[in-house]
């Protein structure tokens, strides 16, 4: 089983690292949103199922020649503590190590559900004596306050956009409907749970480079992905000034501007209780990006290109359990 | 029937248009005046009380201890309120024209010239 765990802890090491960092500087993502997010998604998966099978695997080495026939004996040490002179202080620490990360992810993974719901609830609540129904728009909610505001608050039926009466009185009709179908587009799509999942990957492993670069990916790209379901609405030009009058922030006359540094835009990453917000936070370089993209259009990914990349993205999922059994099925 | 929610709202919305804090009986009374058809019904004071009551534990009204009946006021202003609901969203919300600089610099000259002319153009 040796081999596997190497070949394991190999794959983790690039998910880790290289492959986010190429991912994260190729331009590609921009012409196929979509392609991009399902590639992320996978090294995220397939980085954290090696990371824990590496330790595993190597761990249970001694206790037998595949994973299911280790596990089993492993189950036997633990029940009435057999024969634990076999395995080495360095494999239970392994063993040790895998069963912690596995814990920790998991256990990060609901602490920040339930984090997010907190916070969702008490929004939620605030909207509901701060705000008031927006005329003949159904889920809509208008929030007094000067800064061009709209985001959404996601909650199965509950759902709602929030928007505020500066936002209104800068936008024309036509970016209105911009903006609004480009937060619908974040609820359909349920773009809160990539930025749970993403979110979560990111408080469990702060000091790993995919986690910071997977987040900061994702978020860029739910809102391409959201700008594509607004323009089959809206024309280009309607939406990059909706976006560029929203993205642009608050208004100096907020009173919050005078307590925050501006140096901190852009490198605080908002907790994702409001799955999207447009503006303010929203980091400029991202709104940059969405911007030239839509200003300059690319053609989108060929077939081939498309079909390489999801291609590598179903790969990487399939690879990590088949190291884990492969001992097993080839003797 | 109106629910919880919708008197958590009339109440707030009475104690916020109102400088001086008020006994539950003046809320009860205030809400059956209220012109808005709904909220203009008459209610029992306990039901006054258990809204009080929620709204107190959500830290949106205080109650003045020394008063007896119970005086209530809103913590701070429906504005304020806002503004930190909107915090909450927008996390830093940053001089606007300090960012569209920014924003402008971060994308090419062409680019910034279309933008120009488009933000010009409204």
């Amino acid at each position: 089983m040796f081999w596997a765990s190497y070949l394991l802890a190999a794959l983790a090491i690039i998910l880790a690292w290289p492959a986010p960092i190429a991912l994260s500087r190729a331009s590609w993502p921009a012409r196929a949103p979509f392609t991009a997010m399902v590639l992320w998604q996978s090294i995220a998966l397939a980085g954290g199922l090696s990371m824990i099978g590496a330790m595993l695997v190597w761990g249970l080495e001694p206790l037998g020649d595949n994973l299911i026939s280790a596990s089993a004996g492993f189950i036997r040490i633990l029940l009435d503590d057999g024969s634990a002179q076999t395995l080495g202080v360095v494999h239970v620490f392994a063993i040790s190590a895998a069963t912690l990360l596995f814990g920790h992810l998991v256990f990060t993974l609901a602490l920040t559900f339930v984090r997010i719901r907190r916070q969702r609830r008490r929004h939620r609540d605030m909207l509901s004596l701060l705000s008031s129904p927006a005329a003949n728009q159904p889920a809509t909610l208008v929030i007094n306050h000067p800064a061009p505001v709209a985001y959404c608050l996601p909650g199965g039926a509950r759902s709602v956009t929030v928007m505020s009466d500066g936002l209104m009185d800068l936008l024309t009709q036509a970016e209105l409907e911009a903006v609004l179908t480009h937060e619908n587009a974040h609820l359909h799509q349920r773009h809160h749970l990539l930025l749970w999942a993403f979110a979560a990957w990111r408080s469990a492993l702060p000091w790993l480079p995919t986690s910071q670069l997977a987040q900061h990916a994702v978020s860029e790209l739910i809102e391409m992905l959201a700008d594509d379901e607004a323009l089959r609405h809206v024309d280009e030009t309607t939406l990059v000034r909706a976006i560029a009058i929203v993205g642009s922030g608050a208004l100096p006359s907020s009173r919050d501007a005078l307590d925050d540094p501006l140096a901190d835009a852009g490198r605080r990453a908002p907790e994702p209780a409001i799955a999207d917000v447009s503006g303010g936070a929203a980091d400029v370089q991202s709104i940059a990006h969405r911007v030239r993209r839509l200003l300059t259009p690319l053609p989108p990914l060929s077939r081939l290109q498309q079909g390489l990349a999801l291609s590598s993205a179903g790969i990487l999922l399939v690879v990590p359990p088949v190291l884990l059994v492969a001992p097993e099925l080839l003797g | 029937m109106a629910t919880l929610g919708d008197l958590e709202r009339t109440v707030m919305e009475l104690l916020w248009a109102t400088p001086e804090a008020m006994t539950a009986n003046e809320l009860r009374d205030a809400i059956a005046e209220a012109p808005s058809g709904e909220a203009g019904r008459e209610l029992a004071v306990t039901t006054v009380l258990t809204v009080l009551s929620r709204l107190e534990k959500k830290g949106l009204v205080e109650r003045e201890r020394d008063s007896r009946p119970h005086r209530y006021k809103s913590v701070t202003s429906r504005e304020d309120h806002t503004a930190e609901l909107m915090h909450e969203v927008l996390v830093t919300a940053p001089d606007r024209e300090a960012v569209l600089a920014r924003f402008i610099g971060s994308v090419s000259e062409a680019e910034a010239e279309t933008l120009r002319k488009l933000l010009g153009s409204s």
